[in-house]
């Protein structure tokens, strides 16, 4: 086997447990922890039992026969998978008897599997190959002539993985995977017997069953039953490094299987804290934009956005955009360029972006892609408990008693964190499972799915949050629900005071805003005591109530007043400050808290200081060199509107499409077309770029070395395991970029920047690489007081010192339903793509959802005539497309939906510029809209192709560069 | 006078017909203008005299078998109403030796009373395990049942006290009884008498457990195959409850206790313990892993009895009259009594509930009567179709869990199945591996490919190919399912197998070789 794959499987899972036992095992004592299995006791003593149907990520199943051993005092031959250590046993793995029983054992598998191991996919990596050489196997007595299943024809379904029937040795590996690891439920075994086969949904293929291809039954499978097709094309890697998924927030840990610089195959690392070996469609398998023939690789400048492109040389494209970011604000003033960061980026290439603009634009003109996301999580956490953070690690949820999910689809958002989560919902056959309630206009897929059923579903209309959230905060406190002891000891008596008096009012019972939310009273008081008193947990502890949520709750007018609800009732039912409880804000992308942290809003420096703060200012100051406004800088719309009022001409942009993701796309267009220079820095020439004047070509995580920070706070490490494909990481181009406005950075490494970071922000002074090389990876804060970091926050006192409470009073959204829009529209994303899609739209995923739908109620459809695939057309006040209708009774009468993952959905084009009060975060959930049948494309669909055509003319008239390497 | 008289309802009799012998009694009394009273009984287990009518006399019940329709005109020309003489009468039937020198003491009522007659249950000594049992604690019904040597007479012969003791030990706000009526095994049909002929004795033996172990819900688990015992259980059951013996208030006394029956899902791996506990779950009928037991994590992850038919069904009497009486009985660690199953080629076939320690040679024999064909008996399975092929020179062992095991054989269900000198062992050694291919669940790998390499091997065998190297190979086999099966199925199916292989190997010479079929007695 070749070493790389040589990572240590205990055979069976962990057990946590206060008592020991040592028990000997071949002549060697070992101590373990109490209910911990014989095989993983043999493990911890330096023995290797073999085993087939074991892993250490599924519970023991005891089928492969493989693991017997004899144990002193006891008849027979136990599994030592299914068999607990007790005290003082002798156990014996190795003896002749049990040589000759794991030989016939697999004498038998071997006489119903094919023998050509030298061309098999799995060769080098199988464990049906390794277990044949340590049982000595020499001969298949039985011979070949008898009844076997190698004739089997594999199901190729799956643009990722085959299933190979011929090779199954019916482990249930891949199907105890799916249930226990995924949660989906979508394998069983059909047949019993020698029939028994693994069967996807109901003997269907895989990508006509429920699987979702999250890969965890290839992960699993021990043979090349279900084998990645990449690895059957390209063979087995050679060599791994460890790295961290690019897409959700989630911040899964992988190891890139490489043969040199190609990556063979991504696999879930086991030791990975966020995902503990699991995966997801996206992560696992949907990495092939990174090589896709659309990556730009040259840079690019013109002058118009009308004019060709034209190739030129790194140093001629960005001494271009030097030239032009100085000239406009030669013209117009310091303060007419700005940058946008992108959440996709390292911090460290985040950091280097606002400290370009802080330093060398001169200016706080700097923003990010979380305005747009995540903003209020920020402001609406700063203020009530003191940090703009999730409070908990993810592992917290296997503590929790009761769960809330409020504005956020777990198991299409957040797929990984959702496989853990409904693995608490599930329970054992020992401990019953969490409680959860759902707070979402929509019925997603939590609500009901294999051994999951939501206790309450609170079916609000759009925009409602805010009431909602203070009805539940009644029932609380006129019930007498408080945590009177915690609010005592930890929060602010004077805020706890007022909002007790506020939420107490009439004005808001449940009865009050039923006809306002849609929530029925009876249900929203129901699920309020559920999340104040918890239910019949184990005895001894606290009940642990903890809130999970997402955009539904931010991307609203009163996004920030909502986060403060929560935050709110977490502290008045004692739900912060341990495992199990706590504020969890599931961020959409990869790296938004790391983007927040390093400082990317114009009125925040790294580590969440504001710029008008002297002290802070004047550090970064020192360590810069240069002088830092103390005023704060324009907000994403700011810039747009500035744009259009001729203020600002000038933008570098980094990792983000903003044309496609900000709302009311025609606006941002107008603005775009105002600016005199726009630089792009993206792998492809995506929607903004289409407005660029200059594109630098990006870097995809799998060239560049860096951190990501995920929406626990964990900063773990992505590693560069192929050269950057237009030759330089995007770092270096914000250097570049730096060096030719004058302002120089002489980082050579990612490190260094990292290491600057740690010097001047508190929460990060204890954070370097090789500490993260060290520990995995390390939630922030990391200081000399948390050495190793911070998985839980509040633990004792709330960062602010004493929690605060704040008065929510719901303010209606100004998109009201009106006769001519008299639906409301809010948007979401589905398992298969990402955001606006410029990654997964250029894999196989787009095989699970090809185009952006608009969901709608049966009875809406009915009334206006809309069929299922019909043509609709959807208008807003601001703007109008088409999209294809799914008809379904996920939604309410009166609220539609759709995704945005394609540009040519347009669904921008509808979303309004009403935004959250505190941080303009947009109010994407909330549009009202009229939804009607159509024969043809809206006129924005239409200008939009126009448009499209033309760039990708201008594109392809590109004048090529003569030699652009040789400028390095 | 009323004459009263006695047609069974029992499956084996209702097979024979007596359905329509009872409406030809019925049909012939009313033209001769004769008043009776038809009793549909329960079944005496002696199945070559079905259907067996039965009529009350002043000296006692006497009876007539087997009668056909035909046979009524005759059978009232003789009187036989009144007890009157005639060739199919075989006197009075407490007497008939097959009967009288069984020793019933959980089959005390078997074709006596109305099985559905809670008045018949009680008047024949029903209810008084129970009614002694609400007035012990708990830990003290446990005790008697330990001491009575009580095992599982599903066939793993495991105490049941010690499973009670466990279950009664586990804290849990639910807990579970679960019987196991899925008898699979060939030539049984003890449980199926229980059930339809005397329903209420298992009610309360789950009752008393339930009590026993603080379990308020329990499940039957029933062999598909079984419409009359499904249906007369649901039937027992509603009536029970009307009476007060079930229910949220078992006779008075705050206790609950309330019973589901469950068809089961007709595969015979089910009836193993853990199997059917995922059967009852919903899922597939797999084996689970043990441990956890599930005394400690059974019926949906909760502590759970999981007992036989005929174990619960013993308890009644256990409690009634105490664990010595019980334990009075039987051999060695084999106490009380086993209604054993006689089937096959027997020319007398039927229930015999006898006292652990009788030899198969007095159940061949002198309650048997010997084959049916008249031919020699060459071989007796015991114990259900993944018991040993037991010899002649073995009958005389007495019937007890651990002199069995001693040679390699099993008590099992108590089922027999008899072959006389025509059978070929070599074929019934294939079938052997042939039934466990059809019936393994599949998880586990010596019993999942083990058993269809089996039958290929026991082919070549006798085929005459490599003969030797085969015989080897199938022991190597047996030996791989025998110590590697995750369960009985797999890991009792070498019993068949190497009993055969053992004791007739002259029937695995190949035909070539042999000259001719082997057919020569044992």
């Amino acid at each position: 086997m070749l070493q790389h794959f040589k990572d240590i499987d205990h055979g069976t899972p962990r057990r946590e447990s206060e008592q020991e036992v040592t028990l000997e095992i071949d002549g060697n004592s070992v101590t373990v922890p109490r209910g911990t299995s014989l095989m993983r006791a043999a493990v911890d003593a330096g023995i290797q039992v073999p085993k087939l149907c074991a892993t250490d990520s599924l519970e023991p199943f005891g089928s492969c026969r493989l693991c017997l051993v004899e144990i002193d005092g006891r008849k027979g031959f136990p599994a030592s998978c299914t068999t607990p250590a007790e005290p003082g046993m002798k156990v014996r793995t190795q003896t002749p008897k049990l040589q000759e029983l794991r030989k016939g054992v697999m004498e038998l598998y071997i006489s119903d599997h094919p023998l050509d191991c030298l061309t098999c996919s799995a060769n080098g990596n199988c464990e049906l190959q390794d277990m044949a050489g340590v049982t000595g196997l020499r001969e298949v007595r039985y011979g070949f002539d008898g009844a076997n299943h190698t004739k089997s024809a594999k199901d190729e379904s799956n643009p990722y993985f085959t299933y190979d029937p011929s090779k199954c040795i019916v482990c249930n590996r891949c199907v105890r995977a799916c249930e226990e690891t995924q949660g989906t439920f979508a394998l069983t075994i059909s047949g019993r017997g020698f029939e028994s086969r693994v069967s996807p949904g109901q003997d269907e293929p895989f990508m006509e069953s429920e699987c979702v291809s999250c890969g965890a039954c290839v992960e699993a499978c021990p043979t090349a039953t279900l084998q990645e097709k990449s690895v059957i094309w390209l063979g087995q890697g050679e060599h791994s490094v460890t790295t961290t998924c690019a897409y959700c927030g989630v911040g899964c840990g992988f190891k890139a299987e490489m043969k040199g610089s190609e990556v063979v195959r991504m696999v879930p690392w086991k030791d990975g804290k966020a995902n503990e070996g699991h995966s997801c469609v996206k992560g696992r398998f949907a990495w092939g934009y990174a090589t896709h023939k659309d990556r730009m690789l040259k840079p690019m400048i013109r002058s118009k956005i009308t004019d060709p492109w034209r190739e030129v040389t790194w140093d001629e494209a960005i001494g271009y955009a030097a030239g032009e970011f100085r000239r406009i604000q030669a013209k117009y003033g310091r303060d007419s360029i700005g940058g946008i960061t992108s959440s996709r980026c390292t911090n460290e290439e985040t950091y280097l972006v606002q400290k370009l603009v802080r330093a060398a634009f001169g200016n706080n003109n700097v923003d990010t892609c979380a305005r747009v996301c995540h903003s209020p999580t920020g402001y609406g956490l700063k203020q009530t408990l003191g940090e703009s953070a999730g409070t908990q690690t993810f592992k917290s949820v296997d503590e929790a008693d009761v769960i809330m999910v409020i504005g956020a689809n777990p198991t299409d958002g957040h797929p990984v964190f959702a496989s853990r989560m409904k693995r608490r919902l599930r329970g054992t056959s020992t401990q019953a499972g969490a409680k959860l309630i759902v707070v979402d206009p929509r019925r997603i897929d939590l609500i009901r799915s294999p051994h999951v059923e939501a206790d309450h579903h609170l079916q609000l209309k759009p925009g409602t949050n805010v009431a909602v959230i203070t009805a539940m905060a009644h029932v609380i406190v006129t019930e007498g629900l408080v945590d009177e002891a915690f609010v005592a000891e930890r929060c602010e008596a004077k805020s706890f005071n007022e909002w007790r008096e506020f939420v107490a009012r009439p004005v808001n019972s449940p009865e009050a805003v039923e006809s306002i939310t849609g929530v029925p009273a009876a249900e929203l008081r129901a699920a309020a005591r559920l999340f104040a008193t918890g239910f019949d947990g184990p005895k001894g502890r606290r009940k642990n109530a903890a809130i999970y949520y997402g955009l539904g709750v931010t991307e609203h007018s009163q996004g920030s007043t909502m986060v403060m609800g929560i935050a709110n009732l977490a502290m008045a039912t004692g739900n912060v400050g341990r495992e199990g409880v706590g504020v969890n804000p599931l961020r959409g992308q990869n790296n938004v808290q790391g983007a927040c942290d390093m400082g990317s809003f114009p009125h925040e420096l790294p580590g969440y200081r504001h710029v008008s703060d002297s002290t802070a200012r004047a550090s970064f100051e020192a360590a810069w060199g240069t002088e830092i406004s103390p005023e704060p800088g324009l907000r994403i719309p700011n810039m747009f509107d500035a744009a259009l009022s001729g203020n600002f001409m000038g933008l570098y942009c980094e990792g983000e499409d903003i044309v496609q993701s900000d709302p009311d796309t025609q606006h941002v267009a107008e603005a775009m077309l105002a600016m005199e220079c726009i630089v792009v820095q993206d792998l492809f020439l995506n929607e903004t770029a289409k407005y660029a004047h200059v594109f630098l070509p990006g870097s995809s995580f799998l060239e560049k070395d860096g951190t990501f920070t995920n929406a626990e706070r964990r900063i773990s490490r992505v590693r560069k395991v192929m050269p950057p494909k237009a030759g330089l990481a995007d770092w270096e181009v914000t250097v570049k970029l730096a060096n030719a406005l004058g302002y120089p950075m002489h980082y050579t490494h990612p490190e260094q920047v990292m290491a600057e970071i740690a010097s001047l922000t508190p929460t990060f002074k204890g954070v370097s690489y090789e500490k993260i090389d060290r520990l995995g990876s390390i939630q922030w804060p990391c200081n000399d007081e948390a050495p190793d970091g911070t998985p839980t926050m509040h633990i004792d006192e709330f960062v602010r010192g004493k929690g605060k409470f704040i008065i929510t009073q719901y303010v209606a959204s100004d998109e009201k339903v009106t006769r001519m829009f008299p639906l409301l529209l809010t948007t979401g994303r589905i398992l298969s793509q990402y955001n606006v899609g410029a990654q997964t739209r250029r894999t196989e995923n787009n095989q699970w959802h090809s185009e952006d739908r608009l969901e709608i109620h049966p009875h809406d459809a009915e009334e206006r005539g809309i069929k299922q695939d019909d043509w609709v057309g959807i208008k807003s006040r601001a703007g109008e497309t088409v999209l294809r209708a799914t008809v379904t009774d996920r939604m309410q009468p009166g609220v539609v939906y759709t995704t945005f993952h394609f540009p040519e959905s347009g669904a921008n084009v509808i979303t309004t510029d009403n935004s959250d009060w505190a941080t303009n975060c947009p109010e994407y959930k909330v549009t009202a809209v009229q939804v009607m049948p159509v024969m043809q494309p809206s006129t924005w669909q239409q200008e939009y192709s126009r448009f499209n055509h033309l760039q990708e003319e201008l594109l392809e008239a590109r004048t090529e560069a003569v030699d652009i390497s040789a400028s390095r | 006078m009323t004459a009263t008289i006695y047609i069974p309802r029992d499956s084996a009799a209702l097979a024979v017909g007596a359905d329509r012998v009872a409406k030809r009694i019925e049909e012939v009394a009313a033209a001769r203008g004769i008043e009776i009273k038809l009793v549909r009984n329960s079944s005496r287990g002696l199945f070559w005299l079905e259907p067996l009518v039965e009529v009350d006399t002043p000296a006692g019940r006497v009876g007539y078998g087997p009668v056909a329709v035909d046979d009524v005109q005759s059978l009232f020309d003789a009187g036989f109403e009144s007890g009157g003489s005639h060739g199919l009468g075989i006197g009075l039937v407490e007497a008939f030796p097959y009967l009288a020198r069984q020793e019933r003491l959980t089959f005390s009522r078997m074709g006596i009373t109305d099985p559905l007659s809670l008045a018949d249950y009680e008047a024949h000594g029903g209810w008084a395990g129970l009614r002694r049992a609400l007035e012990l604690p708990s830990a003290a019904i446990v005790q008697e049942v330990l001491d009575s040597g009580l095992r599982g007479r599903g066939g793993a012969a495991f105490p049941a006290g010690i499973k009670w003791k466990t279950v009664l030990g586990a804290a849990s706000p639910q807990k579970y009884i679960v019987c196991n009526a899925d008898e699979g095994d060939s030539g049984t049909y003890s449980d199926r008498m229980t059930m339809e002929g005397d329903p209420y004795m298992l009610i309360e033996g789950m009752t008393i457990a339930g009590i026993a172990v603080g379990a308020t819900v329990g499940y039957i688990y029933v062999r598909s195959e079984y419409p009359h015992a499904i249906t007369a259980l649901n039937e027992a059951i509603g009536r029970a409850e009307v009476a007060g013996f079930l229910g949220a208030d078992v006779l008075g006394s705050g206790r609950s206790f309330s019973l589901i029956v469950r068809k089961a899902a007709g595969s015979y791996v089910c009836g193993e313990e853990t199997a059917l506990l995922e059967s009852l779950e919903g899922k597939r009928g797999i084996v689970r892993a043990k441990p956890p037991l599930p005394a400690l994590e059974g019926l949906f992850g909760k502590p759970t009895v999981v007992n036989n038919v005929i174990t619960l069904a013993s308890v009644p009497l256990i409690l009634a009259r105490g664990a010595t009486h019980y334990r009075d009985y039987g051999v060695g660690r084999s106490r009380g009594t086993l209604p054993i199953q006689l089937a096959g080629n027997i020319k007398h076939g039927g229930l015999v509930e006898k006292a652990f320690g009788v030899t198969l040679r007095e159940l061949l024999f002198d309650f048997g009567g010997g084959s049916a064909s008249g031919r020699p008996i060459k071989a007796v399975q015991v114990g259900g179709p993944l018991g040993a092929y037991v010899p002649e020179s073995q009958w005389d062992l007495p019937l007890d869990y651990e002199a069995y095991a001693a040679v390699g054989a099993v008590v099992g269900h108590g089922g027999i199945v008899v072959h006389d000198d025509t059978a070929d062992l070599s074929k019934l050694a294939r079938y052997a591996m042939e039934f466990c291919a059809i019936e393994s669940c599949g998880k586990c790998t010596p019993c999942r490919i083990g058993s269809t390499r089996g039958v290929e091997v026991i082919d070549k065998i006798k085929s005459g190919a490599n003969a030797p190297q085969q015989i080897r190979l199938l022991r190597d086999l047996c030996d791989t399912m025998l110590n590697g099966s995750l369960c009985a199925m797999g890991g009792m199916t070498p019993y068949p197998v190497l009993s055969a292989l053992n004791h007739y190997p002259q029937d695995f010479e190949a035909a070539s070789e042999a000259g001719v079929p082997s057919r020569h007695p044992a």
